[in-house]
């Protein structure tokens, strides 16, 4: 007799497996239909609305009160350290730049933007209108997936320039405002010590959140089962799954940055 | 013509359909009844491929889409094929004139400029009008199922498939709905196949019934032969939807 331990723990394996297969053959489907398919400029220009402008004020405010908080930290603690508060600046669009920009707005992104594509594709899967996609001479991966891969890639990065820029703009405002440092040496500090690469850093990475954002969302929704109640499961799990691997892969990919000298 | 040998489909160890077979012939409008439950919309499915079969063939016009993994293939077949899903399966995001129009710009030639007029002319055959603007949200269920029937027929398919095309319908919009099936018969030659519940709709409407029971077909003949069989199951089906036998002389 199987032991009820052995049992779940095989049952899970096999499920993972069962969705990285399922995954990976709609990622061919996706390349397939990316090389193969008549652009769908309106369907692509609709999803980088949803996508990249309604997650632009989430965003704003995100990073910016991030910025705010790091520079009043650093400027505490160099205050505490050193008695007054140095490299506030320099800190501030390290942390930005490198790793808060990136993985925050990839986060949001996750959070906002994943939910709403999950949710809308797990709802046209359950309500039959991928199928009606199939009748009606059209692939649901070059009309629904191939969309929604390219406003990922284009949006998230730029959104990540934009909340670098704001988290920088709002650690400033700290600087000036609460720490009493004059403008000119907080952004001399930043053009001192970050170079390209380290903006480069950050910027990299998001094609890569991105890519996987748009492949969790769209394969929890395509997988949808069950009504109205599998839709909100569907779109629970593809939040939860793209948050935790924002996480995972920023420490993977951040190794092999740093080891590319990047 | 629609050639569908052994037949089987299953869902995990729940076997649905078992070795169907079956010729539907151009212009013939076959119609598929049996309780809730029982595999019609699978069936019906699995002619355009939107189910995969276990094993089995399905013939349409000489090109085998069973087991093809050629999608450019199965996207040809189904070009020729309408399909009215039983809840209408409308875009939510598109307006009432992009979803009717969505065939048009996928599955034909005609110029963008033409959409318009054929769009309100789908939609005035199945009694809408004015109603282009509005967003599926907007409409009552019978409503929605007239779009979606206007959206199916806008590409002019040479096959229809109706899938419970009259349930959650009122009686006018039943008789309308009836009247298109059959006018798009007599008058285009679409060769339809109905799966419905509503036993009355199919004796009335079609050249053949099949009544589909624990994935096989129990019965499959013309709509008089029908009313007159000895097979139990269809003849329990027959009173439960109260049909009257009137079985012709010729035919008992």
């Amino acid at each position: 007799m199987k032991h009820p331990v052995t049992k779940y723990i095989g049952h899970e394996v096999l499920k993972l497996a069962e969705s990285l297969g399922a995954s990976a053959l709609m990622l061919k489907s996706v390349f397939f239909w990316f090389f193969r398919s008549k652009f769908e400029a309106r369907e692509t220009a609709k999803q980088a609305v949803t996508i990249g402008v309604d997650s632009l004020t989430v965003t704003a405010l995100t990073s910016f009160f991030t910025g705010m908080v790091l520079s009043l930290q650093t400027g505490q603690s160099s205050k505490n350290l050193f008695n007054e508060p140095l490299y506030v600046g320099t800190m501030v669009a390290f942390s930005m730049l490198k790793e808060l920009g990136p993985v925050l707005t990839s986060v949001v992104v996750a959070g906002r933007a994943g939910a709403v594509v999950t949710a809308e594709i797990g709802t046209m899967k359950v309500t039959e209108q991928i199928d009606a996609l199939y009748t009606l001479g059209t692939n649901p991966t070059r009309y629904l997936l191939v969309p929604r891969y390219i406003a990922f890639m284009i949006t998230l990065p730029l959104l990540t320039v934009f909340a670098d820029f704001l988290g920088v703009m709002g650690g400033c405002l700290v600087a000036v405002v609460k720490l009493g440092v004059p403008s000119s040496v907080y952004m001399n500090d930043i053009y001192t010590y970050l170079e390209v690469g380290d903006f480069m850093h950050g910027f990299l990475k998001t094609f890569v959140f991105a890519f996987m954002i748009a492949t969790v969302s769209c394969y929890k929704g395509l997988t949808t089962k069950g009504g109205a109640e599998g839709v909100g499961k569907a779109t629970t799990q593809a939040v939860v799954t793209s948050m935790v691997l924002v996480m995972v892969l920023d420490y993977f990919i951040s190794a092999m940055l740093v080891a590319a000298g990047i | 013509m629609i050639e569908i040998k052994k037949l089987n489909k299953a869902f995990g160890d729940k076997v649905i359909l078992k070795d169907i077979t079956v010729d539907i012939k151009d212009g013939e409008l076959f119609s598929v009844i049996g309780p809730s439950g029982m595999g019609k919309s699978t069936f019906i499915k699995c002619l355009i491929r939107l189910l995969r079969p276990e094993s089995g063939e399905i013939i349409v016009d000489g090109q085998d889409i069973a087991s093809t993994p050629n999608e450019f293939k199965l996207a040809r077949v189904r070009r020729s094929f309408g399909y009215l899903f039983q809840e209408g399966a409308l875009f939510d995001s598109l307006t009432v004139m992009e979803n009717v129009a969505f065939g048009l710009k996928y599955l034909t030639d005609k110029p963008r400029s033409e959409y318009p007029r054929i769009v309100r002319e789908k939609l005035a055959l199945v009694g809408l009008k004015d109603v282009e603007n509005l967003k599926p949200s907007e409409l009552s269920v019978g409503m929605k199922k007239r779009v979606s029937l206007a959206r199916s027929i806008a590409p002019e398919p040479k096959y229809m498939l109706y899938d419970e095309p009259t349930t959650g319908l009122d009686p006018v919009t039943t008789g309308m709905v009836k009247d298109l099936i059959t006018d798009m018969r007599a008058k285009l030659g679409i060769t339809s196949v109905v799966v419905t519940h509503d036993m009355g709709l199919a004796l009335e409407i079609s050249s053949r019934v099949a009544m589909l029971f624990e994935g096989a077909f129990v019965e499959v003949a013309e709509p008089d032969k029908f009313r007159c069989s000895t097979n139990a199951t269809v003849r329990q089906f027959m009173e439960i939807s109260h049909i009257a036998k009137n079985c012709p002389p010729e035919n008992k």
